[in-house]
C-alpha cells in the first residue's frame, strides 16, 4: 500500500475510535508539554542568570583571601587576613591587563537618619568601584580619591537607603547626613535604582564609602575583605588572572610549590558555576517529564493492542484480498505513530502556552528553546515505532484463516 | 499454458492433503483430493460439515498450503510459495466472497471495492476509483457508489462484495456460503448475478451446503471425509432467473 493510502486508513482508523484516540494522546500531550515547560523555565532561568551576571561586568574579576575552597574545611582565620595595602598597590602600579581596580571592605548595621533607622551593609570601596560594577549615579557624584586620601565621612548609597530613611525614594538625599554605628557620613551620591538580582537580593540596599574611612572609622582592620577589579576585555580575563597571581604570589613570597593563599574568581567562573547548576536541575526536571512520555508510550501500546484485536476480521479480510504480514505491519504502525505525534504537536501547543503562562503570570524567566521542540517531536516518533511495534506485529503475524473466523 | 479440450485449466489439484494437529492427534481434513476446474466454469463444492470443505476452500484461496500434493493456480505451484508470495497470488488470482459479506464498516461502497486494488501498486488512485465503478456498475449497484456499508441491505452489501472480489479481474472468484445469509429472494437474486458472471465466462467456485445451489451450477463436486464422493457435470442448468420470477411477489 502506498504512504498516501496507509496515512488515509490509519486517519479514519483514529476518527472512529476519536475519544478513545484522545485519551491514548493525552498521556503524550501532557508529557511534551511537561518536557517543554520545564525546558523553557530552565533555558530562561540560565539565561536571565547570565545577564545578571554580565550586568555586573563580564570582565570582572575578584580576590579573595585564602586558598580555593575545598569541601567544609574550616580556614585559619588568619588565612583571611593576606590582602593587604600593598597588593592593592602592587596591582595599581604593575598589572597591565587589569583597568579597574578597588579594595574592598566590609560592614552591616544600621545606619540612621533623624528617627528613622535601617539594616544595611557598608562597602569601603575606591572611586572604580563603580566603574567595576558598571553602577551610575543618579544624583551627586562619587566621592573621590582626594576622599579616600583623607578618609572623608562621606558616602554614596542606594535607592532602598533613600527610600528607608527619608520616606521617598526620589527624595534628593544629596548633602544630607546619616549616621553608621555613630559615624556620620555625608550623603554626595545616589545610585540609580537597580532592582533585586536572580538571588532576591536588594542590590539597591547598599552604602559605598571610601575603603579608608571604613577600615579607620568602623571596622578597625588593615587587612581587605577582597580586591575587585576589571580586566581589559572578557577574553583577557584569564590572562589578568595569572598576571595578577603572580604579581601576589611574588609579594607574599609564596615558594614555587605552595598554594596561593588568595583565590582570583571571575566572572566567567561564575557565569560557569550558575549555568551548569542550572543544568543539574533542568536535567533532572526534564528527565522526570520524560518519564511521563515512557508510560504515555505504554498507554498507546495498551490501545493499539485493543485496537488490534478488534479488528482481527478486519486484518484477516485485508489478507484475504493480498495484504502481505508487511503491508498490516504498516498500516498499525503508522496509526500509533500518528497518535504520538498529533500528541507530540498538540503538546508542543501546550508547552508553549504554558511557558507563556508560567512568564506572563507567575513572573518565570522562560523561552522555549527550538531544539526541545525538535527534541520531542523525534522521541515522540520513535515512542510512536517503539510501542507501536508489538501491536503491529501481532496483526502481521495473523493467520488470515483465524483472523476471518474471528467473531 | 495448460490447455485441455482446447480450454485452459484454471486449477489443479493433484493428490491433495492437509493435516491438522490438534493436541497428540492428527485430524487427516483432506485426505488426497485431485481435479481440475477449467476456465468459465461455475463449480459448486458441497459437502457436511467436517466433510472437509472449509480446509479446500482455504486451500484453493491461497490461504493454506497442502501437508503434501500439489495446487497450481493458473499455471503456478503454490504449496511452496512463502506467504508473501500467497498474499500477491490472492491479490492477482482470486476475488473471495464470504457469507457475512465482510465489508469495512463506515467506508463507502467504492472505497470497499478498491480495497483489493489498494494492495496492487500498478493501479493509481484514478485507475482504482474507475476500476471499482466499473465493478459496482456490473453488479448493478451504479447508484450506491458512496453508500456506506451500514446504509445497505443484506443483498446490496453482498453486491458490493461481489463487486470487490471482481474488481481485481480474478482468474477464480471463490464464493463460502455467498447466499447463506440471504433471505429466498434475494439468494436467488444474487445466484442470477453468479450466473450472469458464469455466462460472461467467470471461473466460478462457490462452496456449500446447499444442495439447492448445485441445480444452476455447470458442475458439483462433493465431498466426505476429506475425499471427493462425487464429481458430475450439470447437464441441464437451472436459470435463477426463471426460479425468480417464480417467486411469489414480495408483501408491500
Amino acid at each position: 500500500m502506498s504512504i498516501k493510502n496507509l496515512l488515509k486508513v490509519a486517519f479514519t482508523a483514529i476518527l472512529s475510535n476519536k475519544f478513545r484516540s484522545f485519551l491514548s494522546m493525552l498521556g503524550i500531550i501532557i508529557g511534551v508539554a511537561a518536557v517543554i515547560i520545564m525546558m523553557a523555565i530552565g533555558q530562561g532561568s540560565k539565561q536571565s542568570v547570565r545577564d545578571d551576571l554580565s550586568k555586573m561586568g563580564t570582565n570582572l574579576l575578584t580576590i579573595r583571601p585564602g586558598a580555593d575552597m575545598r569541601g567544609g574545611v574550616r580556614r585559619d582565620p588568619s588565612e583571611m587576613q593576606t590582602l593587604k595595602m600593598a597588593d592593592y598597590e602592587s596591582i595599581v602600579s604593575e598589572a597591565t591587563l587589569v583597568t579597574h581596580v578597588s579594595p574592598e571592605v566590609t560592614s552591616s548595621g544600621q545606619v540612621i537618619y533623624g528617627a528613622k533607622n535601617t539594616t544595611t551593609s557598608v562597602y569601603g570601596e575606591s572611586p572604580e568601584y563603580l566603574d567595576i560594577k558598571l553602577w551610575t549615579v543618579e544624583n551627586g557624584s562619587c566621592f573621590t580619591e582626594e576622599d579616600v586620601k583623607k578618609s572623608a565621612k562621606v558616602c554614596v548609597v542606594g535607592k532602598t537607603i533613600v527610600q528607608e530613611l527619608f520616606g521617598d525614594k526620589n527624595f534628593d538625599a544629596v548633602g544630607k547626613t546619616i549616621r553608621f554605628k555613630s559615624i556620620p557620613f555625608r550623603i554626595v551620591g545616589i545610585l540609580k535604582a537597580k532592582g533585586y538580582n536572580n538571588w532576591g537580593m536588594d542590590q539597591d540596599n547598599v552604602m559605598i564609602a571610601p575603603y579608608t574611612t571604613v577600615m579607620k572609622r568602623l571596622s578597625a582592620q588593615t587587612y581587605f575583605n577582597s580586591i575587585v577589579m576589571s580586566a581589559l576585555s572578557e577574553e583577557l580575563s584569564d590572562d589578568a588572572t595569572e598576571e595578577v597571581t603572580n604579581i601576589l604570589r611574588r609579594n607574599h613570597k609564596i615558594k614555587e610549590e605552595d598554594e596561593s593563599d588568595f583565590t582570583i574568581r571571575s566572572q566567567q567562573e561564575w557565569m560557569e558555576t550558575m549555568s551548569s547548576t542550572m543544568d543539574t536541575i533542568t536535567i533532572i526536571l526534564v528527565v522526570a517529564a520524560a518519564f511521563s512520555l515512557l508510560v504515555a508510550g505504554i498507554g498507546i501500546m495498551n490501545i493499539m493492542l485493543v485496537s488490534v484485536t478488534e479488528r482481527t476480521k478486519e486484518i484477516g479480510l485485508r489478507m484475504s484480498v493480498g495484504a502481505r504480514g508487511i503491508d498490516i505491519m504498516s498500516q498499525f504502525l503508522i496509526e500509533s505513530i500518528m497518535i504520538s505525534l498529533t500528541g507530540a504537536l498538540l503538546g508542543i501547543a501546550l508547552g508553549y502556552g504554558g511557558s507563556w503562562m508560567a512568564k506572563h503570570f507567575f513572573m518565570l524567566p522562560s523561552s522555549v528553546p527550538l531544539w526541545s521542540v525538535g527534541l520531542s517531536f523525534s522521541v515522540c516518533a520513535f515512542i510512536g515505532i517503539f510501542f507501536g511495534y508489538v501491536p503491529a506485529r501481532k496483526a502481521a503475524r495473523m493467520d488470515p484463516i483465524e483472523a476471518l473466523r474471528y467473531e | 499454458m495448460n490447455k485441455e479440450n482446447g480450454q485452459k485449466v484454471v486449477i489443479e489439484l493433484q493428490n491433495v492433503k492437509r493435516d491438522f494437529r490438534v493436541g497428540s492427534e492428527t485430524v487427516r481434513a483432506l485426505r488426497g483430493v485431485s481435479f481440475k476446474i477449467h476456465e468459465g466454469e461455475f463449480v459448486t463444492i458441497m459437502g457436511t460439515s467436517g466433510s472437509g470443505k472449509s480446509t479446500l476452500l482455504n486451500q484453493l484461496g491461497c490461504l493454506d498450503t497442502p501437508t503434501s500434493g500439489e495446487y497450481i493456480l493458473d499455471g503456478t505451484p503454490v504449496r511452496s510459495m512463502r506467504r508473501s508470495e500467497r498474499a500477491i497470488l490472492r491479490n492477482r488470482k482470486i476475488g473471495f466472497i464470504f457469507q457475512n459479506y465482510n465489508l469495512l464498516a463506515n467506508t463507502t461502497a467504492v472505497e470497499n471495492v478498491e480495497l483489493p486494488l489498494m494492495y496492487n501498486k500498478t493501479y493509481n488512485a484514478k485507475q482504482r476509483r474507475q476500476a471499482a465503478i466499473r465493478a459496482l456498475q456490473a453488479v448493478g449497484l451504479g447508484d450506491r457508489l458512496e453508500h456506506k456499508s451500514n446504509q445497505m441491505s443484506g443483498g446490496q452489501m453482498q453486491r458490493v462484495a461481489i463487486a470487490r472480489a471482481l474488481v481485481n479481474n480474478p482468474a477464480v472468484v471463490l464464493a463460502d456460503e455467498a447466499t447463506g445469509n440471504l433471505d429466498t429472494r434475494t439468494s436467488f437474486e444474487i445466484l442470477c448475478l453468479f450466473q450472469e458472471l458464469h455466462r460472461q465466462g467467470r471461473t466460478i467456485i462457490f462452496v456449500t451446503h446447499n444442495p439447492d445451489i448445485a441445480l444452476y451450477s455447470s458442475r458439483n463436486i462433493m465431498l466426505r471425509d476429506g475425499v471427493i464422493c462425487e464429481d458430475k457435470e450439470n447437464t441441464s442448468i437451472l436459470d435463477a432467473r426463471e426460479a425468480l420470477a417464480a417467486l411469489p411477489k414480495e408483501d408491500e
